[in-house]
């Protein structure tokens, strides 16, 4: 329906039917399809997720069998990290955003895009055929020997989902690469770009360098199920350590993929919510490069039990502390940011307000495992799954909602409900915490990870756990609720409702289809306050 | 109101607690500064009209300087912390009480030098070095005590070493820390810490087939090693009698250190480090023998070790560690 | 401000680009990364090659000098000049040549097949010889399972060298279509550059394949 305001003609109108989604060439379309299936491997890992706290709630094994429940958390942790994780914040909104950002029609390979979506499709129906036909129980970390020689699950299809959907991020990242250096508009400079391309950009040099070694691991681990061949079985002369080396010299960096576009999403939502420049650009453009370099060199902090000699230790815990660095120089650009600006209150703004805070207490208790010494005592407990809960979800889920609701009116033409959302981020953050800070105390207490039963001194903090995951879950349907309810009830939304600056706040929400009108020619600063272009304030 | 940190039973748990709540203190001191920065700044610096900016300043050097070059002497100070005691972690001391540890699906084995097995429970004697010898029989499995703060994987095809000096008499958590399979939340224990005198009655409890070494000294005769292996040195293998222990030259140039692992790894793979001045003639042993006759071959070579560092026997050579006289709790 | 679709209107420009040359680059870009892609998902297998040779070094002399050298050698040779017939399609194209094109094309997709030809021989070999790990594996008790390593590492390297080959030829196929069609030109022969990248690389992991596989201990005798 065509109004005043919004745009006649424009990419979600662009064609109908099945054929012209499914077809597509558009970026802004594919992410949309992306959107859609990251969101079902998220319900479907949080499905997981209720079920495993709902055990833990009390010391017995009293809801599911311990079988069930390894496959529970192994399959929670395989949807969550390969199927909505790593690509979420890239194939979504990066998809979306990072032609419009740099003044392009698209990306630079557009049905290598489409592809990379088949291919994820592909994947995951490969990792749900696994769940289907019984489930996998090796942990996602699919150790050696026993995911090769003693588990008697779907480990094979599990494996080739994982294959599969590596390349999709592979692919995708190539395209990124590419796109950012070659198809940026006259006058965008390199140091004009948005700190969300700078951050996709260190996440696809990761994506590309990364996963192939994953790929080439896990295919070691199902040539070696199926045909025996032996390179991590001791008793045919092969080394499950070397299993481990092999997986987490992709599995580490993989935690940057993660991380890195959430911190991008994080400068924008700074930046736009505070109307000024992010504090130190260079520096903060330059930190996600070098988060993205030591990213590779630290794998090792991941075996400090698992047999490593002490002087490697060594080099991996000093270098795992000076990863930290650069994600340290970041936060405290963003807390600088908000000196002297026009804070905001709104929702995107109280996600990254929250990213911040609870990514600052999960990075630092990421130095508590850099020393080894304090490592020996909580790896493998649940100080270990408060922390990367803290970054994955604390992290990058506040990323991910922060930005889906920034950029929403740019992506479906119309507002949501402001009052409910802030009640949600609310929610979330409250619910998190709760579910979350307690496992930092229960893990130093000496409760392992992948624990089905527990000795009942550890009830009290799970039940304080598991009451928060409750309250996490109806924070997440909110979103789910609110979002889908606006596209077709919500207010039509203008060009520019947040007031900031950036190419895509120049173009008609939703866009066109080749994006821009005309090419932009790119003549001021990424964040340069006010917008050099007229705006409207919805 | 649960504990904050579980209880300190060995040596090393201090020195860990220790360099945990310095962390503590820190991230605490961050998460609050920022926390309350943000705060701060929110409320300070919030909105007053729809169309209202922020300051447009781009960044300040000496800032950025300092938020690098502070933090970075921080996580120094860390490394150079828990780095020390991860070496005092790391290496055992000289003279130390051992004991094998077999893991297996779903269960802890194990064998003290005089004969002694234990399923799931281990006793040790208070405040004497207890060292560890660790191998799994299938899957990688992980010893984990959290009151002693020690923790290694236990994995198949190699041994793996772990020590703690117990403190304080009492029972304390074993868990199985590396998933393995469907009974790993079952495959916990206990580590019995006792007093000297009670232990040492506790070990004379004894063991009816004898000590490990004896044990594997029968196996030695009835796989019949003895035939290659002489200690007249008119067989076809390398004497064994004063070798553990000792640096020994390899067919291929190098030169090993004869210690439990070679020996376990010239049982099962003999052409992998075939001695010096030796052809590769010995037979495979893998398929043949199970990990406690490994074991308890690997701990008759030690016997034969003629070095004056006898290797430590139940007798503990220190008496009980001074005030500590309670008993044993239950 | 530039408005659009006024540049080239070439048959060959897609839309998300403004030039051809803009074009090219970011084909050419893409295929690069692409392959250093490529050379970590070997560079594992390489990597797990290299700890078990350092670990097992005579069981893996003794598997290796079970292959067939002398078919090594040959195919060694066979791919080495197929990169070179692919340059020279490569120039033919870039000089508007379009007959030797054509036949350059053919004869490197000859040559590409003669390869598999050979190696489906020698894996037929080998499977006579029953040094296949998991069908009907046997050895020399001395080395039985390292070399099951050995034997395990060459098939898992060589099949999926193999296998990039194949799709090599069903790129060398299409690109064998668009030449006759004529819709490689000296203005836009991008996609025979790029499929001779591609063509090379799988070349060059040829050449490290070979000697690490076939030659390990060639000068000692047994």
């Amino acid at each position: 329906m065509a109004t005043l305001l919004s745009p006649p003609r424009h990419y979600l109108n662009d064609g109908y039917g099945i054929k012209s989604w499914l077809l597509t060439r558009d970026h802004k379309r594919i992410a949309l399809l992306y959107l859609a299936s990251v969101t079902v491997f998220f319900f479907i890992g949080g499905a997981m997720a209720v079920l495993i706290r709902l055990e833990l709630a009390t010391p017995v094994g009293d809801l599911v069998s311990d079988e069930t429940y390894n496959k529970l958390f192994t399959m929670h942790g395989v949807a969550m990290i390969f199927f909505f994780l790593i690509p979420a914040i890239p194939s979504v909104l990066g998809n979306f955003l990072i032609p419009i950002m740099i003044g392009a029609k698209d990306l630079a390979f557009p049905r290598l895009n489409l592809l990379s979506w088949y291919i994820y499709v592909v994947g995951g129906l490969f990792s749900l055929y696994a769940m289907i036909a019984g489930g996998v129980d090796t942990g996602w970390t699919f150790y050696t020997p026993f995911s090769t020689v003693s588990s008697t699950t779907q480990v094979v299809p599990t494996a080739l989902g994982i294959f599969v959907v590596g390349f999709s991020g592979i692919l995708t990242g190539l395209n990124f690469i590419v796109t950012i250096h070659r198809m940026r508009a006259p006058g965008m400079t390199w140091f004009r770009l948005p700190l969300f391309v700078w951050s996709s950009y260190a996440t696809s040099l990761i994506n590309v360098l990364g996963t192939p070694v994953v790929a080439i691991t896990i295919l070691l681990v199902a040539a070696e199920r199926v045909l025996h061949f032996g390179f991590f079985d001791p008793s045919v002369g092969g080394d499950p350590v070397l299993f481990q080396h092999l997986f987490w010299f992709y599995s580490h960096p993989a935690v940057y993929i993660m991380i890195l576009p959430a911190m991008g999403v994080i400068s924008e939502l700074v930046a736009a919510g505070c109307r000024k420049p992010v504090f130190g650009y260079t520096f903060v453009a330059f930190a996600s490069l070098a988060i993205a370099v030591l990213g590779f060199l630290v794998w090792g902090h991941h075996m400090f039990v698992a047999g490593e000699s002490v002087y490697s230790a060594m080099i991996f815990s000093v270098l795992s502390f000076l990863v930290a660095i650069p994600s340290a120089v970041k936060v405290f650009n963003w807390t600088a940011t908000m000196y002297k600006g026009s804070v905001s209150w709104e929702t995107p703004m109280l996600y990254a307000y929250g990213f911040i805070g609870l990514f600052t207490i999960g990075g630092l208790t990421g130095l508590f495992l850099a020393a080894i010494a304090v490592d020996v005592h909580v790896t493998d407990t649940y100080f270990i799954v408060a922390h990367f809960h803290y970054i994955m979800v604390g992290g990058t889920i506040m990323g991910y909602l922060g930005g889906l609701h920034y950029w929403w009116p740019k992506i479906s033409g119309r507002l949501y409900h402001e009052g409910l959302a802030k009640i949600a981020a609310w929610i979330i953050f409250i619910g998190f915490n709760l579910t979350f800070f307690p496992q930092f105390v229960v893990g130093y207490l000496g409760m392992p990870r992948r624990y089905h039963a527990y000795p009942p001194e550890f009830q009290v903090l799970n039940v304080l756990s598991s009451a928060g995951a409750s309250i996490l879950g109806v924070g997440y349907l909110l979103p789910m609720a609110y979002l889908i309810w606006s596209l077709r009830y919500g207010r039509i939304a203008g060009s520019n409702p947040w007031g900031a600056v950036g190419l895509e706040w120049t173009t008609t929400s939703p866009p066109p289809t080749e994006n821009f009108a005309q090419t932009p020619v790119v003549t001021w600063d990424a964040y340069e306050y006010p917008a050099p272009v007229e705006t409207h304030v919805a | 109101m649960p504990p904050l940190f579980p209880e300190r039973a060995s040596t090393m748990a201090y020195r860990v607690d220790n360099l945990y709540f310095f962390l503590l203190a820190i991230t605490a001191f961050f998460a609050l500064l920022i926390a309350g920065l943000i705060v701060f700044f929110a409320v300070r610096y919030r909105r007053r009209a729809p169309d209202a900016v922020g300051e447009r300043i781009h960044g300040n050097l000496v800032l950025e300087l300092a938020w690098t070059g502070i933090p970075l002497v921080i996580v120094m100070v860390i490394f150079v912390w828990s780095t020390s005691v991860y070496f005092a972690m790391a290496k055992a001391p000289d003279e130390t009480l051992n004991i094998y540890v077999v893991g297996k699906q779903w269960m802890w084995k194990f064998q003290h030098l005089d004969g002694q097995r234990e399923i799931n429970e281990l006793h040790v004697p208070v405040g004497r070095d207890v060292r560890l010898i660790t191998t799994s029989e299938d899957v990688i499995h992980d010893f984990f005590v959290p009151a002693f703060r020690v923790k290694a994987d236990v994995i198949p095809g190699r041994y793996v070493s772990i020590w703690f000096h117990p403190t304080k008499p009492g029972r304390y958590h074993l868990f199985c820390a590396e998933y393995c399979g469907t009974r790993h939340s079952g495959m916990t224990g206990e580590i019995v810490v006792m007093d000297p005198s009670e232990f040492q009655a506790w070990m004379s409890g004894g063991a009816p087939e004898g000590s490990l070494a004896s044990t594997g000294a029968k196996l030695f005769a009835d796989l019949a090693c003895n035939t290659c292996h002489r200690p007249d040195a008119q067989g076809r293998g390398p004497v064994l009698d004063g070798l553990f222990g000792r640096s020994q030259a390899l067919q291929s140039g190098e030169t090993v250190t004869v210690d439990e692992a070679y020996v376990r790894e010239s049982i099962l793979n003999p052409a992998a480090k075939v001695v010096a001045g030796f052809q590769p003639i010995m037979p495979t042993f893998q398929g043949l023998v199970s990990e406690e006759q490994l074991l308890a071959l690997v701990e008759y070579v030690k016997s034969l070790a003629t070095q004056p560092q006898q290797p430590p026997t139940a007798r503990p050579a220190n008496g009980p560690a001074p005030g500590e006289n309670t008993p044993v709790k239950k | 401000m530039l408005p659009d679709a006024v540049e080239h209107h070439h048959p060959a420009l897609a839309h998300q680009f403004d030039s051809l040359e803009q074009q090219k680059e970011a084909a050419t870009l893409g295929m690069w990364i692409f392959l250093v892609t490529e050379v970590l998902f070997f560079g594992g297998l390489f990597l797990t090659y290299t700890t078990y040779r350092h670990l097992y070094p005579d069981a893996f002399a003794a598997a290796s000098h079970e292959l067939i050298v002398w078919a090594g050698t040959i195919n060694t040779a066979v791919l080495i000049t197929s990169s070179l017939t692919m340059a020279l399609a490569v120039h033919a194209a870039q000089t508007g040549n379009r007959r030797l094109l054509v036949l350059f094309l053919i004869v490197t997709m000859i040559l590409g097949t003669v390869f598999l030809g050979i190696k489906a021989f020698e894996y037929y070999s080998e499977w006579e010889e029953r040094h296949v790990p998991g069908l009907n594996y046997a050895f020399d008790p001395r080395y039985y399972r390292h070399a099951q390593i050995f034997f395990s590492l060459y098939f898992l390297m060589t099949g999926l060298h193999a296998l990039h080959m194949i799709i090599g030829l069903g790129i060398m196929a299409v690109m064998l279509r668009w030449s006759i069609r004529g819709t490689i030109t000296p203005e836009y022969f991008t996609p025979i550059e790029i499929s001779g990248l591609y063509w090379h690389f799988v070349d060059i992991v040829w050449i490290f394949l070979f000697p690490l596989l076939y030659l390990i201990g060639r000068h000692a005798h047994v």
